[in-house]
């Protein structure tokens, strides 16, 4: 493996990052990993990238992968205003925002509603274990009814299905994995990659120390009997001329904003991924029956993202040189007559 | 009866919502035309139509633009407040006001002219939906003949006050001109008060505050701006967007060389400012008191994580919403430790329009060179009043992006470390995102030099006293004090803000009625600089003039003045939620300093109301 190497000549080295400071088995770690693969294989350039977090286990994360792209842990539930922020600072940046289930379902909710509404240009992660595990246990808002704590505490509240309010609020790819599902996750990854508005990828990872016991519906054993894929996910990078035959009416082609092509091979339901409404009813249908619908849930590759909404140009606004920003004496002069 | 010319106030009481706004600017811009220094002052309710509101202009020839305490000449719209406005008038002062009010059984000792207004717009406005808008123009055509000022003025003023809205100027003509008229068949001038020309505002300006500071921000190159609706810091934004939009298009490509977002909350705006200086934009956010409290847990991340930020915080007055549409210089302990643990703030505090401009662009400069939080400490009084001004200057200088670490300085230093000490000032160097430079990882939480995350107390130890070490540096480079010294005089005032303007004239009454002289230092920026200490060391008996209840700068220099300076130290405070004025700062300096009684001194409406028997 040492050898590998990607279309940019790069090792596997700098897309790796610092060592892990989780538990041993949490499943964040396994999510690292599959997005060390994705950014390596597909060859992304690690100095473009951004990986941006909030706080909790998931938001310690970002330095566990691609050590060689900068990184900011910001403060608890403002990820997506920060990554806002960035993108807007410089369009040719591809950002990565690791979360938690608390860091987006509590404290964060205001600004993941509000970053699904813009479409900004952003992978964002949940690493979703229902709990809180910095602070030893405590229910967060993905928690089931019914689920158990470790102390006996039952949740009694309505969980956030984060991917059903997500579509609701507006956002362009949204997706739902599981931390111990390699293959599915690597290739909604990829996908992620060369989608040009906000992807959410809400990843079921399980608390190893406050979570996995008997009585949670986010533990292994839980996700891997009740993960119910809609669908089987090939991604295709712009750059490889591989064709993928399907029958037609079992498969759902999507062509990327950059080229690239995916094809979503239709499992448990029949349902249109390109449909918003489609898309919510299979995912209330499926947690009806105790499973969690995951896969590529909806998608829509056209959508303005917020950058071009805001028509900036072209550049990164960050680095326009001075006589860009800065008007020329005849503009102040114009103003001052004005004021007269 | 002796003429007062170019000498006295006018207050103008309305119905917030009924368009007096046109006809107050008008007001106020036909005395500046005439050469009269002017200052205008918006006392308006946090209300969309109903409440009352007040608009006071004060001629001065002398030049003072503070508020005026005494109102000479008011003009009593509002039948809501009108008993109370006419009651609370000093003796000898003048009013005019609608007839049916029937004001003039109240008082005996001042000079009132009735005026019917309805009658009178009726004849002039066909539309009757339109004839509230317009009604308030009869004033200024009354206020035109009974105080001299030239009617072609008015027009000129109207007219660029209206712009290309042909039918409005129409009426507002009519109206204006319809107050003349009555006003030359019916009144006859019993009060002392004229406008007379004089040459002392040519080429000058008129703006307000947050106009001027929104100028600075493009002119210091703003990239990104992220807000949330607050008064009175709105209108800073919104003019902003209105010149990007002019300015800041780009020619060949017609995109935008500019994000500015209106963001779900304060949090989220000051998390987007500091995202996008993060990644090397230069990023500010306009706010106000309550948005200030929010914007406190990324603060800390700002001053923690390093990141160059902006605010600016258009203060209002209270606690909690407070007086929103009031203003007060009540966030500056707030400002300075804005966060928890140990945090301290470069607070900018800009006095007039034209500061507003250049320390918008300071702002930006020392957040890059000190890679931290810079908060621009407006008031609603600077930022939403209209001033004078000479008009503001081209920036010469380049813009400072601060230590942005790059090839050379790479190979100069033989390897980099985020947070690490290089030159001895306490700044290290950054690199941003797609600059090819090292990367780093950013993070509130403990880390060393390197930015690795550490809990080590050695570590935390050598950072926050670096912190501090570049805290001290920054002294040498914000801006300083304004000092105008007394020597040999007993006391010193130091204020800053728009006290100024009330200290500057105090400072002249003092003299003029007591032959005392008074030293003065206006601070300008906080950490304090060396001249604060001179100037204390230079006088007997300190007076710290502040628009707030707690003395905030006062204890804020406590924490660093040695014991004997602290001792010197007393307070002069108005925080009623009107502009300070400076017989408010000349009464409560005499009395501290034992030369009048406190008692001699009216202090409030509400004593003059109680003296007219409510």
């Amino acid at each position: 493996m040492a050898d590998r190497i990607n279309r940019l000549g790069l090792e596997v080295t700098p897309y790796r990052g610092g060592k892990t400071t989780l538990c041993a088995g949490c499943g964040h770690n396994a999510i690292s990993e599959r997005i060390i693969d994705a950014f390596f294989e597909l060859g992304v350039d690690p100095r473009q990238v951004v990986k941006l977090s909030g706080i909790g286990c998931s938001s310690k994360s970002p330095a566990y992968f691609l050590g060689a792209s900068h990184g900011f842990n910001s403060v608890h539930g403002r990820m997506p205003s920060v990554g806002t922020g960035a993108m807007l600072a410089n369009r040719k940046l591809l950002a990565i925002g690791v979360s938690g289930d608390g860091d987006t379902g509590a404290i964060g909710i205001g600004q993941f509603v509000h970053l699904m509404r813009r479409n900004v240009p952003l992978i964002y992660i949940i690493e979703d274990n229902g709990c809180y595990g910095l602070t030893k246990g405590q229910f967060s808002p993905t928690a089931d009814v019914g689920s158990v704590l470790k102390n006996g505490i039952v949740n009694d509240l309505t969980p956030i299905d984060s991917c059903a309010l997500a579509i609701q609020l507006g956002a362009s790819f949204v997706a739902r994995s599981f931390s111990g599902d390699k293959r599915q996750l690597l290739s909604i990854l990829k996908a992620s990659l060369s989608h040009r508005g906000t992807a959410l990828i809400d990843v079921i990872s399980p608390c190893v120390t406050f979570n996995d016991h008997e009585g949670s519906t986010k533990s292994y054993a839980y996700a891997k009997d009740h993960d119910e894929p809609v669908d089987e996910v090939s991604f295709v990078p712009y750059f490889e001329d591989i064709s993928i035959d399907y029958e037609p009416g079992t498969t759902t082609e999507v062509r990327m904003h950059d080229g690239s092509r995916l094809y979503l091979k239709k499992v448990a339901e029949d349902y249109d991924p390109t449909d918003k409404l489609d898309a919510i009813r299979v995912i209330h249908e499926t947690a009806r029956r105790g499973e969690f619908a995951t896969g590529v849930l909806y998608i829509e590759p056209d959508k303005d993202d917020f950058v071009t909404l805001l028509n900036v140009v072209d550049e990164p606004l960050a680095t326009l040189p001075l006589e860009r920003v800065r008007p020329g004496r005849e503009a102040l002069e114009e103003i001052m007559e004005s004021l007269r | 009866m002796a003429r007062i010319v170019n000498d006295f106030s006018i207050q103008v009481a309305t119905v917030n919502g009924s368009g007096s706004q046109t006809a107050n600017l008008v007001l106020l811009r036909s005395i500046f035309q005439m050469g009269v220094p002017v200052s205008g002052k918006n006392m308006f309710p946090s209300n969309i139509a109903g409440l009352p509101t007040w608009y006071t202009i004060r001629a001065n020839k002398e030049g003072y633009v503070g508020r005026k305490k005494e109102i000479d000449f008011l003009v009593a719209m509002n039948v809501e407040t009108a008993r109370e406005d006419v009651l609370s008038l000093e003796a000898g002062a003048a009013a005019l006001y609608d007839e049916p009010l029937k004001l003039n059984a109240l008082r005996s000792d001042l000079t009132l002219y009735p005026v019917p207004f309805d009658k009178l717009v009726a004849e002039v406005c066909k539309d009757a939906k339109l004839r509230r808008l317009v009604k308030n123009m009869i004033y200024d055509g009354v206020l035109s003949k009974l105080l001299g000022i030239e009617l072609a003025q008015m027009e000129h003023a109207l007219r660029k006050q209206l712009g290309k809205k042909t039918k409005a100027i129409e009426l507002n003509l009519a109206a204006l001109h319809a107050g003349f008229a009555y006003a030359e068949q019916n009144l006859t001038k019993r009060d002392p008060y004229c406008i007379e020309r004089m040459d002392k505002t040519a080429g000058m300006i008129l703006v307000e505050g947050n106009a001027a500071a929104a100028l600075g921000a493009m002119m210091a190159g703003v990239t990104v701006v992220a807000w949330y609706p607050i008064t009175p810091s709105s209108s800073l934004p919104e003019t902003l967007i209105s010149y990007m939009r002019k300015y800041r298009i780009d020619k060949e490509t017609g995109k935008a060389t500019f994000a500015i977002v209106q963001a779900e909350d304060e949090i989220a705006a000051i998390g987007m400012v500091i995202g996008a200086a993060w990644a090397g934009a230069r990023a500010m956010t306009s706010t106000s008191g309550p948005g200030i409290s929010l914007m406190s847990e990324f603060a800390g991340l700002a001053y923690y994580a390093e990141v160059p930020t902006v605010v600016f915080d258009i203060q209002r007055v209270g606690p909690s919403t407070g007086l929103p549409t009031r203003t007060a210089q009540g966030d500056i302990l707030t400002a300075a430790m804005l966060s928890h643990g140990d945090t301290k703030h470069i607070l900018l505090i800009p006095a007039s329009v034209e500061e507003c401009y250049t320390m918008a662009m300071d702002a930006f400069d020392l957040a890059e060179r000190f890679q931290t939080l810079v908060l621009v400490l407006s008031d609603l009084d600077l930022a939403m009043n209209t001033w004078m001004s000479t008009p503001f200057r081209y920036p010469d200088a380049p813009i400072d992006r601060g230590k942005l670490l790059d090839a050379a300085t790479l190979k100069r230093l033989g390897g980099w470390g985020r947070y690490q000490d290089v030159d001895g000032d306490g700044i290290p160097y950054r690199t941003i995102p797609g600059d090819g430079m090292p990367p780093y990882f950013t993070r509130g939480s403990g880390h060393n030099e390197k930015g690795q995350y550490s809990e080590r107390p050695d570590d935390y130890v050598n950072n926050m006293e670096r912190l501090a070490r570049k805290f001290e540096t920054a002294r040498q480079y914000v801006p300083k004090p304004e000092v105008l010294d007394a020597p040999g005089a007993d006391i010193g005032i130091i204020g800053f803000g728009t006290s100024h303007w009330a200290i500057e004239e105090s400072r002249d009454q003092l003299e003029r009625e007591t032959a005392m002289r008074a030293g003065y230092l206006r601070l300008r920026a906080y950490p304090f600089t060396e001249e604060l200490t001179a100037f204390v060391q230079r006088y007997p008996r300190i007076y710290v003039v502040e628009q707030n209840r707690d003395a905030q700068m006062l204890n804020l220099m406590r924490l660093e003045l040695p014991p004997a300076q602290i001792a010197k130290l007393r307070s002069v405070l108005h925080f009623n939620g009107l502009p300070i004025d400076a017989r408010s700062v000349t009464d409560e300096i005499l009395i501290q300093e034992g030369r009048k009684e406190r008692s001699a001194v009216r202090t409030s409406v509400s004593a003059a109301l109680a003296a007219g028997g409510e």
